[in-house]
């Protein structure tokens, strides 16, 4: 091949993006070693007294930690879980129909709340749920008393779960859709001739067919496990519901920005990272054995 | 799919068109609720009278809102923030996709730069060493913390996806363009750059709403309100009272006295470059949900 040499100016190629990768991704990994200090600001990383494992000794004996990593996998689990079923069932609803006009409209409504951020729809559900808003005034309709949604701990989980359902179903049908169009249509022409009907046909067809692409996205959300969504809880949340709806993100922004504990909050995130970044690793890892995915 | 003309299957086909209207309706009727709140009187929002349309229909959210310097100075440092953020990705992302699309046989350093490239991707140190970094480079309250910091954790997504791209171009092409004596640079801007409008509009459009919905750094890099950009303007809106002695009557106190207009106003107006660029993403994000694929 006449590429001899190439090399060097691949090396330029990627010398600038590498240097800003190395600056704002890799040196701030180094900064995890305060989790191992006694940081005083005063005398930086290189001057604080290393006190190995206490912080994290210390951490596990606080109830406010484990509380929030209940809160955590509690959300986030339920949050994959819905994530999974939802978008499945609906893409299979949108499937059925047969007017494209009409497909494709509601495809495009459903998709839009996904490119929102959750400081807009965050405001916009705060609305929706207001002590006198919509949602309280169709209930007051069946005689039920208003309720201070966002400011029930019991309710603030499950509000947080399904506005993340609803946010994300629609984007997530795409998937499970371009998995159903690479069905072959002779498939169902052969069940029709075999005398099977539409629920026959979604049991026997359907469902075989997108069972790959279904698998996959279960075990890639594995990676998800204690990502519970710091920007969706952090635009929600509010003092009366810390007990249920506070995560480790949004607890390690209050006690590391605000109460400026810096070795708790640094050891807090510290542990989400590596757990969060073995568990993303082995998703890639079942994905690849399972169904012969990489992501390049 | 076959059409069946029973009267059953008809029947199952209106449910089904209702179920899903009625569920694309609730995506949409959120966002017209608030639009419908910023065209409202004051007193009918507060009263809880508005529902799906504006009561004593007027302006004057809108009139109050051109007062507010504020807002319009951090809508123009969101507006920059975006170019400066989508327009450096437009420029590194090929430049590191290139080199990484070629295999280990014509580029010996590929896998190891690769995996460290995905290193930073899976891994991070956590929020507080990601803020004494920033703070120790002194790029609090520059925009260049927004631009660099969001563009590092976002960029290799993007590389990935453009290395896919690249790799299914034809092989012939290059390989004609070699014989004619092209060197690195001259293929991948004149044969690859211009081949692959696709997938850069698709990480463009990536690029632009993330950095238009980014709020978090903002709130921590930025230690003046006159610096923040649009969604942390607006993040912050809500008042901040004491954490440990805030009580239901004060939340619900602290909902009723916000000037909830204004802020529907103000959500509503950071919508809409959203909304705008919407038309592009729908025609083009359906490259990039698909990060990864599933290779022989």
């Amino acid at each position: 091949m006449r590429t001899k040499g190439f090399a060097k100016h691949y090396y330029f190629m990627l010398a600038p993006g590498f240097v800003w990768l190395i600056l704002f991704s890799i040196v701030p990994m180094f900064g995890i070693v305060i989790a191992f200090q006694n940081y005083n600001p005063g005398q930086g990383v290189f001057g604080s007294e290393f006190i190995g494992l206490e912080t994290f000794k210390y951490m596990f004996t606080l109830n406010d930690t484990m509380n929030v990593f209940y809160n955590t996998i509690f959300i986030a689990i339920m949050k994959i879980i819905g994530n999974l079923i939802v978008p499945l069932v609906f893409a299979l609803m949108l499937n059925e129909v047969r007017y494209m006009g009409l497909k494709r409209s509601i495809q495009t409504i459903v998709y839009l709340p996904h490119f929102l951020s959750w400081v807009i729809l965050g405001g916009v559900l705060l609305d929706i749920f207001a002590y006198q808003g919509p949602v309280n005034q169709m209930l007051g309709a069946f005689g039920v008393d208003p309720v201070l949604f966002f400011g029930r701990a019991d309710l603030f989980p499950f509000l947080v779960i399904g506005s993340d359902i609803w946010k994300e179903f629609g984007f997530n049908t795409i998937i499970y859709l371009a998995a159903l169009t690479g069905i072959n249509p002779a498939l169902y022409e052969a069940a029709g001739i075999d005398g099977a009907n539409r629920l026959k046909m979604l049991w026997h067809v359907t469902l075989p067919g997108i069972r790959t692409t279904a698998v996959l996205l279960a075990v890639l959300s594995l990676g998800n496990v204690l990502n519970a969504g710091f920007d969706q809880i952090f635009n929600l949340y509010n003092p009366l519901v810390y007990s249920t709806g506070d995560i480790i993100d949004t607890w390690v922004y209050r006690a590391g920005l605000l109460n400026l504990q810096y070795e708790l909050a640094t050891a807090v995130g510290l542990l989400k990272s590596v757990v969060g970044f073995i568990l993303i690793s082995l998703s890639y890892y079942l994905a690849y054995k399972f169904t012969n995915y990489r992501i390049f | 799919m076959l059409r069946s003309k029973s009267l059953s299957s008809k029947v199952a086909d209106v449910v089904l068109i209702s179920i899903l209207v009625i569920v694309a309706l609730t995506c949409i009727l959120p966002l017209w609720y608030t639009l419908s709140l910023s065209l409202s009187s004051k007193t009918a929002a507060a009263a809880g009278a508005v529902a799906l349309w504006p009561v004593d229909f007027n302006f004057d959210s809108y009139k109050q809102l051109l007062q507010d310097g504020q807002f319009f100075k951090s809508f123009w440092i969101s507006i920059q923030r975006v170019v400066l953020g989508a327009g450096l990705n437009f420029i590194i992302v090929p430049l590191m996709a290139y080199p990484l699309s070629k295999t280990v046989k014509d580029f010996k350093g590929r896998n190891v730069l690769m995996w460290t490239l995905i290193f930073t991707m899976l891994f991070n140190g956590g929020l507080i060493p990601l803020y004494l970094t920033i703070k120790g480079y002194g790029l609090m309250n520059s925009i260049w913390a927004l631009v660099l910091v969001g563009g590092a954790q976002t960029i290799v997504f993007n590389i990935i996806l453009t290395i896919n791209f690249f790799r299914n171009l034809p092989k012939s092409l290059e390989e004609a363009a070699l014989v004619d004596g092209a060197g690195p640079w001259y293929i991948l801007f004149k044969l690859y750059i211009p081949l692959s409008i696709p997938v850069l509009a698709t990480i463009s459009l990536f690029s632009i709403v993330y950095h238009w919905n980014e709020f978090l750094y903002g709130l921590i890099f930025m230690t003046r309100e006159e610096f923040y950009p649009l969604q942390t303007y607006i993040q912050q809106l809500v008042v901040s009272v004491d954490p440990s002695t805030m009580t239901e009557d004060q939340y619900k106190r602290m909902s009723e006295l916000s000037n909830r207009t204004l802020d529907a106003a103000k959500i509503f107006i950071a919508m809409i470059p959203v909304l705008l660029v919407y038309p592009f993403l729908q025609k083009y994000f359906i490259h990039g949900i698909t990060l990864g694929s599933v290779k022989e």
